[in-house]
């Protein structure tokens, strides 16, 4: 009897096990559905951009351009005179654009931060111009042009923007030709190119080890030409502090002009005029330490963010393999080497810890390393292409090696570049020639001398590929806002290609913006001059006042560049070559703390209305913050790898990046909800009409 | 600067040139140089209708030449180093560059003469030849681009 009570009583305890088993499982399941249909919620009501709303022109790839340009509206020479246009920044963007449209018989306001419009950033670039002219007789078109530099986003940009792109390069070097930009010529007089990395053709124009800075002196002479003849009003040492809106009679808000800074007297200054072009250049310097210049900043970019205009792909940052590590504390800026040194330099750490630990200490050089001791960490880890690597790989790699210990130098952040093979199988004079000018120039600064010890070289952030989003026609969501340049997102999608930033900056600024600017300037003929005492201006101007003075008032321990460099390293270390959803959760908790920190214990010194360089870095770094922020939150959402942004949840077996086309294949594009509201995600999706996507592969 | 004794002095001062005044410490107002280029430091042409970029070879011992004058960045050095306080050397550099061009060569003598008075009219000194600015010179911007500046320069007085 007991025995069938036991039974009957384990029998019961079983049931009631499965039960719950059975009920919980129901319930996950109920959840489950839950999520996805949140999910497919979410989905459905995530704003789209439309073609349509993008502007882009029907019709095959490669009539697009010449239809919109034949059928967009013009305004005629009488009516330019009468209409107003602010450009800021000199950069290669800026100055095209400035001197394009006065040319056109506009009258332009040109605003930079510099003391002079030729000392924008664009001045340092190195390496080159990419043009589709086939000079080489190599096989390029302008198709070949379109389709590397799509490939080398990952496809993650506009078909239509890049294709254009590809088309205007070609006039952009015949321009500066005409300019009297000096070139690299071959002995028969005509111009000489180099290649570049992610291309099969020869098609870099270049001019010694300057070209930024020559392209930048041609667009600068056009702009002299311009101020000079009294069609631009040129001001220097200006910089822009926010947007005017003034709505139309619909109730339609449009850009009308801005509140400028004179950086020399620390008054704020009111402009107007009938749109707005925005060529601010990128935000690389969100990290502190990058190869940009001191002054650039993402402060142009936010005001637009704030006043509407939506913030496309924050995360996709270009990360450079090779520039020179940092030194000490008190620097505050990197120095890039040029790529090419990996094709003759071979990059290693040690083998052994302890090796690396007396390196840090610096007891032992790296020529003290016996050969068998050596770690080729690229050339065991990816034989097929050893050192020449994409960008993104080759910094990861160094990345890793220095996180387990193995740097080099006395911050344990550096790797060696080592030409001790070259110099014996081509001879010292040959390498010489090949790199000398950079082996001097890496001496200057690392007092150093690479012929005789590795040189040292560690990834830096370089590039910002996002920005603000713009139409087909470079027009923000904002009215009569527009942006061109590295400031805006427009065609290098997840990753750009070498030699195609300067490209694009003069794309944008002689050969798209001043005929696409038109379309909308068109319509704005009979708007009359207006005043800055309208009450919009004043407004903005207060808030403005507002901003610096709570700034100053602060009055707490810490120095700008104390808290801009703890930013960097935050995002450095959570938002930089490899993410995580977990770190970048982290990311985002310690930038919020670091906000904090700023507006209750910053120290800005002297006065607001005078010169003043601290409150001008202490405006930049309150930017700065907030795209932190905005880096952080895109890169989580979007969980895949592609171009410069690597999530280590998602690469193949092998560690390459591995793209989610199904889910990620848009544009993702933030919208401003208010100061400490999370911004709202909107997608323009990429249905690529003219490309197939394929995985990039550099295994074989 | 990298390499000095413990204990040494080191000078540091503005730029000293009657055209450059000092805003603040070491900040100097280097306009006047924007200004030298507004009176014509271009070429005349407009963005776009331009011929292609092969369309007028150029022997490459001139481009090289061309490269070397236009690798001048406007520091300010070679006025601040002369003692005339004279931007001969950059004004030089900007006209050599543009006259060796063939774009550039149509309107070199003008723009020799348009660059100099501008350069007169902003308190410039004369230039004695003394040699300073090119031995100050970052960039290695050579004297030679002044006896160039110089045959442009009376050339276009010749046509006066
Ligand atoms: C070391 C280095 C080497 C490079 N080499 C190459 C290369 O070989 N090939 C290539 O294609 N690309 C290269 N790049 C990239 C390229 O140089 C830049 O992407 C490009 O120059 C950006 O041009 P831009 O006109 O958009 O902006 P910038 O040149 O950055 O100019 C921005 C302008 O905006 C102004 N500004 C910004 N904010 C304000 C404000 N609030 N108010 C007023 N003015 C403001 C600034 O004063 C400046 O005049 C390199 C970059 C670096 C850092």
């Amino acid at each position: 009897m007991a025995k069938k009570e036991e039974i009957m009583e384990a029998a019961k305890e079983t049931a009631k096990k499965v039960a719950t088993k059975v009920a919980q499982k129901a319930v996950d399941v109920a959840e489950a559905a839950l999520d996805a249909a949140a999910e497919v919620v979410k989905e459905a009501t995530t704003p789209i951009i439309t073609p349509e709303m993008a502007k882009i022109p029907a019709g095959p790839l490669e009539l697009k351009w010449t239809n919109y340009k034949n059928h967009q509206k013009l305004v005629n020479p009488a009516n330019k005179r009468r209409l107003d246009v602010i450009v800021v920044g000199t950069g290669l963007a800026g100055a095209s654009a400035a001197a394009s449209l006065a040319e056109m018989g506009f009258n332009v306001l040109n605003f930079c931060i510099q003391d002079s419009p030729r000392r924008a950033h664009s001045i340092a670039a190195q390496g080159g111009i990419n043009a589709a002219k086939n000079y080489q007789n190599d096989g390029d078109s302008v198709y070949r042009l379109y389709y590397d530099t799509i490939k080398g986003g990952d496809y993650r940009a506009r078909e239509a923007n890049v294709y254009r792109l590809a088309e205007v390069s070609n006039n952009i070097i015949d321009q500066c030709v005409a300019q009297g930009v000096p070139f690299a010529r071959e002995y028969g007089g005509l111009l000489d190119n180099r290649s570049f990395g992610g291309a099969q053709v020869s098609r870099t124009f270049y001019a010694k080890g300057q070209t930024g800075q020559q392209l930048l002196l041609g667009a600068y002479s056009a702009l002299s030409r311009q101020i000079g003849k009294g069609k631009v009003k040129m001001y220097t040492r200006y910089e822009m502090l926010d947007i005017v809106l003034v709505a139309d009679e619909n109730g339609e808000k449009r850009a009308r002009g801005i509140i400028a800074r004179n950086l020399v007297t620390g008054r704020i200054e009111r402009f107007f005029a009938h749109a707005v072009v925005v060529g601010s250049g990128g935000y690389g310097n969100t990290f502190f330490l990058s190869t940009n210049a001191m002054a650039s900043n993402g402060s142009a970019a936010m005001q637009m963010y704030r006043h509407g205009a939506l913030f496309a792909n924050p995360c996709y940052a270009q990360i450079h393999p090779t520039c020179i590590p940092k030194h000490g504390d008190f620097q505050s800026k990197l120095t890039l080497m040029s790529e090419s040194l990996r094709n003759d330099g071979r990059i290693w750490v040690p083998k052994k810890l302890e090796d690396a630990k007396r390196l840090q200490a610096g007891e032992i050089k790296g020529r003290d390393i016996p050969e068998e001791d050596r770690d080729y960490y690229l050339e065991r880890r990816y034989p097929a292409f050893g050192n020449l690597v994409p960008r993104d790989v080759a910094s990861r790699a160094a990345k890793e090696r220095c996180d387990k210990g193995y740097g080099v130098n006395n911050t344990g952040l550096a790797v060696f570049l080592d030409f001790s093979d070259a110099i014996q199988r081509l001879g010292k004079d040959v390498v010489a020639q090949k790199y000398g000018n950079l082996f001097q120039m890496y001496e200057k600064i690392v007092d150093e001398n690479p012929y005789e010890n590795p040189m040292m070289i560690f990834p830096a952030i370089h590039y910002t590929m996002g920005g603000i989003w713009v139409d087909y026609e470079l027009q923000t969501t904002v009215k009569g806002l527009f942006c061109i340049g590295e400031a805006n997102f427009s065609d290098h999608g997840a990753n750009r290609l070498g030699a195609s930033a300067l490209m694009q900056g003069l794309a944008d600024g002689y050969f798209v913006l001043p005929y696409t600017i038109q379309n909308y300037l068109s319509d704005q003929i009979g708007v009359p001059r207006m005043s800055t005492d309208l009450p919009e201006f004043a407004e903005a101007e207060k808030a403005v006042q507002d901003k610096i003075d709570k700034l100053m008032a602060i009055q707490g321990k810490r120095s700008v560049d104390s808290i801009h460099k703890e930013l960097g390293l935050i995002m450095w270390d959570f938002v930089g070559m490899g993410r995580t959803a977990e770190g970048l959760k982290e990311g985002i908790k310690k930038i919020d703390a670091i906000k904090k920190e700023f507006w209750t214990n910053v120290y800005i010194p002297g006065e607001a209305n005078s010169l003043n360089n601290e409150l001008e870095k202490a405006l930049r770094l309150a930017d700065f913050i907030e795209i932190g922020r905005l880096m952080a939150v895109d890169a989580l959402h979007r969980e895949e790898s592609c171009g410069g942004h690597f999530r280590e949840e998602y690469q193949t077996p092998e560690g390459e990046a591995l793209r989610q086309d199904d889910k990620f294949a848009y544009v993702g594009c933030w919208k401003y909800m208010g100061e400490d509201a999370e911004p709202q995600l909107i997608k323009e999706p990429l249905d690529y009409e003219f490309t197939e996507r394929k995985t990039r592969n550099y295994k074989n | 600067m990298r390499k000095f004794k413990d204990g040494e002095t080191i000078t540091v001062e503005p730029w000293r040139s009657r055209a450059f005044p000092v805003i603040k410490d070491l900040m100097v107002d280097r306009g006047a140089y924007d200004k030298i280029m507004q009176a014509g430091g271009f070429v005349s042409v407009n963005t776009g209708g331009v011929p292609d970029a092969n369309a007028i070879p150029i022997p490459k011992p001139v481009a090289d030449e061309a490269m070397d004058a236009a690798s001048c960045i406007g520091c300010g050095a070679c006025a601040a180093a002369c003692k005339n306080g004279s931007a001969m050397l950059f004004v030089s550099a900007k006209v050599s560059q543009l006259a060796l061009l063939p774009q550039g060569k149509i309107e070199a003598a003008a723009r020799a003469k348009a660059m100099v008075a501008k350069m007169d009219e902003l308190g410039f000194g004369n230039c004695t030849n003394t040699g300073a600015c090119a031995a100050e010179c970052p960039k290695s911007v050579s004297l030679a681009n002044i006896a160039r500046l110089n045959r442009e320069f009376l050339s276009a007085k010749f046509k006066d």
